[in-house]
C-alpha cells in the first residue's frame, strides 16, 4: 500500500536541456549587440600609450581615425621602417589629411557637424615630430576637437 | 479527404542549440570590447599669420614645460622627474599671489601665478621627444587640473567634479580654467 511510490532505479534524472538554446540564444544576442567589428585593417604597428585622465569617445559615427606607427613587418620590405600615417585602409601622406578630414566631416549629417572628434591612434615610439605635423594639418583643416587614444593605466611604467 | 486531416509533422529543434553556438562562438571570436578612450584637447584655431601684438602675458604667470629629445623635462628651467610634474604643476595653478582667488590654498608665493585665471601652462617639445613621453607629460597636467577641480568640489559641495550638476560643474570648471598652450616644435 504504497501511496508515495519510490522512483525506480537509484540513478538522477536527466535534466531537460530543452531551454539551453534558449540561454545560448541570450548570450548570442548579447555578444551581437555589443560586437564592434574592426572597420579597418591595421597595417602599422599600434601599441598605444598609457594614461589614467582618459576620457570615453562616444558617438562612434562621430569619431574619425587616423593611425600613425612604424608598418607591420610583412609590409616593411616595401614602405620601410619609417613611422607612417594611415587613414582608412591605406597609408597616406601628410597632404591628404585634409582632405579626409573634410570628406569625413562632409558624410556626417549637418548639425553635429561641431561635434566630430578626430582620435589620433599614435604608437608610443612615434616621434612628436610626425605627430605635431598631423596636428598642424588638422589645424588647417578645422578639425579642432582631438583626442590622443590611450590604454587606461600607470604611467610611469618605464619611462 | 483524408490528406488534409494529417497533422503537420513537427520539426526536431534538437539541433537549434548547435546552430546557435555556432553563432555565439563565431561572435566571441569577433567581438572587441575595447571602448575608445584617451586624453581630449582642442587645438588652437589656424593663423596663418602670427599676431602682430600678442597680450602680454607676465613670466610669473606662465608655468614652462620643455621637453627635449631624450625625453628629459625641464619645468620653470629646472631639471624634474616627470613624476614630480602634477604637484609642481598644482603649487603653480593654486598659488594665488594676488590674493583674489578666496578658495585657493596656495603659498602665495610672489614669483609665481597670480591666480588660476592667469596661470598658464606652456608646454614645448622637441620634433624628438616620443609620443609616450608626451601623453604622459599631457596626462600629468590634466591631472593637476582635475585633482584642483575635485578638491574644490569636495570643499564646496562634498561631491566629486565628475557627480556635480551641470551649472555647479561649470562653476567649478571657472574656477580652474585649462589652459595648456603647446607651442610649435622645435629642435631644443
Amino acid at each position: 500500500m504504497s501511496k508515495f511510490k519510490k522512483s525506480t532505479g537509484g540513478g538522477t534524472p536527466a535534466i531537460s536541456t530543452a531551454s539551453l538554446p534558449d540561454i545560448v540564444f541570450m548570450l548570442l544576442f548579447f555578444f551581437m549587440v555589443t560586437t564592434v567589428m574592426r572597420e579597418v585593417t591595421l597595417l602599422v604597428d599600434n601599441s598605444k600609450p598609457f594614461a589614467t585622465e582618459i576620457k570615453k569617445l562616444e558617438k562612434k559615427n562621430l569619431v574619425t581615425y587616423i593611425y600613425v606607427g612604424k608598418p607591420k613587418k610583412n609590409l616593411q620590405a616595401q614602405v620601410g621602417t619609417e613611422p607612417r600615417i594611415q587613414l582608412n585602409d591605406a597609408f597616406a601622406r601628410l597632404g591628404e589629411i585634409q582632405q579626409y578630414v573634410i570628406e569625413e566631416r562632409n558624410a556626417i549629417n549637418e548639425a553635429e557637424r561641431p561635434l566630430m572628434t578626430v582620435s589620433i591612434k599614435a604608437d608610443e615610439k612615434v616621434k612628436m615630430g610626425l605627430v605635431s605635423d598631423i596636428k598642424q594639418e588638422l589645424r588647417k583643416a578645422e578639425a579642432l576637437k582631438i583626442n590622443y587614444s590611450t590604454r587606461k593605466g600607470e604611467v610611469f611604467g618605464e619611462l | 479527404m483524408a490528406r488534409n486531416k494529417r497533422a503537420i509533422p513537427e520539426i526536431n529543434a534538437g539541433s537549434m542549440a548547435d546552430i546557435a553556438f555556432l553563432l555565439l562562438i563565431f561572435f566571441l571570436v569577433t567581438t572587441t570590447m575595447d571602448v575608445d578612450s584617451g586624453i581630449s584637447t582642442k587645438l588652437p584655431p589656424w593663423e596663418p599669420e602670427q599676431l602682430e601684438n600678442p597680450p602680454p602675458i607676465k613670466q610669473k604667470n606662465l608655468f614652462t614645460v620643455l621637453v627635449n629629445a631624450n625625453d628629459q623635462l625641464l619645468v620653470e628651467d629646472e631639471y624634474a622627474e616627470i613624476e614630480d610634474l602634477r604637484d609642481l604643476a598644482k603649487k603653480f595653478l593654486d598659488n594665488n599671489g594676488n590674493g583674489e582667488c578666496d578658495y585657493c590654498q596656495g603659498i602665495r608665493s610672489p614669483l609665481s601665478s597670480d591666480s588660476p585665471q592667469k596661470a598658464i601652462v606652456s608646454l614645448q617639445n622637441d620634433r624628438g621627444t616620443s609620443y609616450k613621453t608626451y601623453i604622459a607629460v599631457q596626462n600629468e597636467l590634466v591631472a593637476a587640473y582635475n585633482e584642483l577641480r575635485n578638491e574644490l568640489a569636495q570643499r564646496q559641495y562634498g561631491k566629486n567634479f565628475d557627480e556635480l550638476g551641470e551649472e555647479q560643474a561649470k562653476q567649478v570648471q571657472e574656477a580652474y580654467p585649462q589652459k595648456i598652450s603647446e607651442a610649435e616644435p622645435l629642435n631644443l
